[in-house]
């Protein structure tokens, strides 16, 4: 090792109590970070699960939609009129809505039901480890998700109950489709789900909309648009941004999250700048004996540059092993954290941002040194 | 003496501000020549700290020059300081300055490490030195394993290392015993006989006038006559 980063690692160490309660300052400031900025990515992903899980190519939603859960409505008839533009080879429509399911116990729970015509092309459910997508066209069956038979109160395949009244039968489940607002979707056939919600035929949420092979998307967006007044087409990155936007900004949810990062940056940067700054304070007439002895200021930046970096990457190192338990204990839950790999190397450079933006407080008391402080000791 | 190595003109240097302002030097001309061991005594606050720290280009003068190896100290910034420092002085404290958490090898090794000189010549270049203040059989070891005089040559060793034109000893037997502050100063006689370099040390303890080649005295911030070493118990060399 470099004699520079001996000095660096030992002055460190030198005082391990302090040592631990910088690494304790750092790791709390970043598993803060990693949680808030891991819920915002586990939201994100939530709140577009249902369009990045969609075939479409377009989507027809009415003017101002602000989100898949959005429960504005088309007529359908938009759908015909769309069918008939140039490039356009399917239009399918989608519809969402509140329900209620009959416990057997007695009682009902919310549901929110999303429906379409799978046959032909509309949303199915995914990850599917009991029963099959097929078995949905039959009119009254409904596929779950497995977290949420506690609270629909069944126990898998063949259970049976009422939606709004209606009979219905679960002839699906899945793993894994969890909603962020905790209320249990539940898929089934366009009418069945129209009766459900109590949509009438001529009603849709939205239209799925697929091209034909080799048409330009930008121009059948633009048809659509010049041929159907009062609707949006939008692709379903735009769509998810939307949706994005509106669940994470509109709502205040990204803010809060947001501020729970900042707060995380500052808290790490007062700890780790305080501690440091104690450290160069303790180490001054070593500073001084190095500047005495000709030393540029540069090696003794380094020095303390290097002591953030080594606090930087084991309080990284540390924090990511908690930040991966945290991720691991979450999956499973409505709302998930999630650690991309951006998302840790962006964190990594936020520390390491953090540990060297706090050195300049200390370097700042070493740019003043006089030498000669070390001939009157 | 062959080569002047400090030289220094009309120096004065005035401390503090306000009512707090001391004249601590005055009117000061020196030269100080290579191959031979100068002492600078006087009692305490007479400026021979002060002295040292402008001869060691740690400080400007206010008045007069400094020249260090053909370079003026005055204008220069706290960088051009330091490189001066770096490239032609070493110094020697009165409390060692070592570090704590380097060994005394490392502690050796960082004067040529600040120098930008690393790797395998600088450790055969540490090890060399520290055999030469017979120390290398405690290279691993850190200063507080260290007795006082065994610290201050570490010290020694560190100021020669980069083989400096002018060692600069600040009170170096001041935190010594006897024996030790003898051993120290027979060291710094050793390396003053080489002819390019010179030792300069500051020091109230008339019994070390005996190893030097030159004393000077001073009182009050002013430069008295040139007195001729005596010959006293601590006298190490029959020249005189």
């Amino acid at each position: 090792m470099a004699l520079v980063a001996t000095l660096a690692s030992r002055n460190l160490l030198q005082d391990r109590l302090r040592f631990v309660a910088t690494l304790i300052g750092i790791v709390f400031s970043v598993v803060l970070v990693m949680v808030q900025m891991g819920l915002y990515l586990g939201f994100g992903r939530m709140v577009t699960t249902m369009i990045d899980h969609a075939p479409a190519d377009l989507w027809i939603v009415s003017r101002g939609t602000k989100s898949f859960e959005d429960l504005s409505l088309l007529d359908t008839r938009i759908g015909d009129r769309v069918r008939t533009l140039a490039g356009v080879a399917a239009v399918v429509p989608v519809v969402i809505g509140f329900s209620a399911w009959q416990l057997p116990g007695g009682g009902m729970t919310p549901i929110f039901v999303v429906g379409s015509n799978i046959a032909a092309g509309g949303i199915a459910p995914w990850d599917i480890v009991n029963g099959s997508v097929q078995a949905l066209s039959a009119a009254g069956h409904v596929a779950v998700d497995r977290t949420y038979f506690g609270r629909l109160d069944v126990t898998g395949i063949g259970a049976k109950t009422e939606i709004r009244g209606l009979p219905a039968q679960v002839a699906a489940v899945t793993d894994g489709i969890r909603s962020f607002t905790t209320t249990p979707y539940v898929f089934a056939d366009l009418n069945s789900a129209r009766s459900y919600i109590g949509l009438p035929a001529s009603s849709a949420s939205h239209l799925l909309v697929r091209l034909k092979p080799g048409a330009d998307i930008g121009q059948v967006q633009s048809a659509i648009q010049a041929a159907v007044p009062n609707v949006e087409a939008l692709t379903p990155a735009q769509f998810r941004t939307r949706s994005r936007s509106f669940w994470l900004f509109g709502t205040g949810a990204g803010a809060a999250l947001f501020a729970g990062a900042l707060l995380g940056v500052i808290v790490g940067t007062v700890i780790v700048a305080q501690t440091l700054y104690s450290s160069t304070k303790d180490h001054l007439y070593e500073f001084a004996t190095l500047r005495a002895i000709g030393c540029s200021k540069g090696y003794i930046y380094t020095v303390i540059v290097l002591q953030a970096l080594i606090s930087a990457v084991l309080g990284f190192v540390i924090a990511a092993v908690i930040g991966f338990a945290i991720v691991a204990a979450t999956a499973k839950t409505s709302l998930p954290i999630v650690i991309t790999p951006s998302l840790l190397a962006a964190l990594f450079l936020l520390t390491v941002a953090m540990c060297v933006g706090s050195a300049m407080v200390a370097i700042s008391r070493v740019v003043r040194l006089e030498p000669v402080m070390v001939m009157a000791r | 003496m062959t080569k002047s190595i400090i030289h220094a003109t009309n120096v004065g240097k005035t401390l503090g501000t306000g009512a707090a302002q001391v004249q601590a030097l005055k009117h000061v001309d020196l030269s100080l020549d290579g191959g031979g061991m100068t002492l600078l005594m006087g009692p305490s606050g007479s400026g021979k700290t002060t002295l040292l720290s402008l001869l060691g280009g740690m400080l400007t003068p206010s008045e007069g020059t400094v020249e260090i190896c053909g370079h003026s100290t005055e204008g220069a910034d706290a960088e051009e300081l330091a490189e001066i420092r770096r490239r032609y002085i070493g110094f020697v404290f009165q409390t060692f300055h070592l570090f704590p958490t380097l060994t005394a090898a490392e502690n050796v090794q960082l004067a040529l490490d600040v120098r930008g000189e690393r790797g395998a010549m600088a450790r055969a270049r540490t090890r060399e030195v520290l055999t030469k203040v017979d120390l290398v059989r405690k290279a691993e070891s850190f200063p507080r394993q260290l007795s006082g005089g065994e610290q201050q040559r570490v010290a020694i060793a560190r100021a020669v290392v980069a083989e400096p034109a002018v060692i600069l000893a600040d009170e170096p037997t001041a935190a010594l015993d006897g024996v030790n502050g003898q051993a120290i100063m027979a060291l710094l006689s050793a390396i003053a006989r080489e002819p390019d370099r010179a030792v300069l040390v500051v020091t109230h303890d008339a019994r070390l006038t005996g190893f030097a080649d030159k004393v000077l005295h001073i009182e009050d911030g002013v430069l008295v006559p040139e007195a001729a070493p005596s010959s006293n118990v601590y006298r190490m060399r029959g020249s005189a």
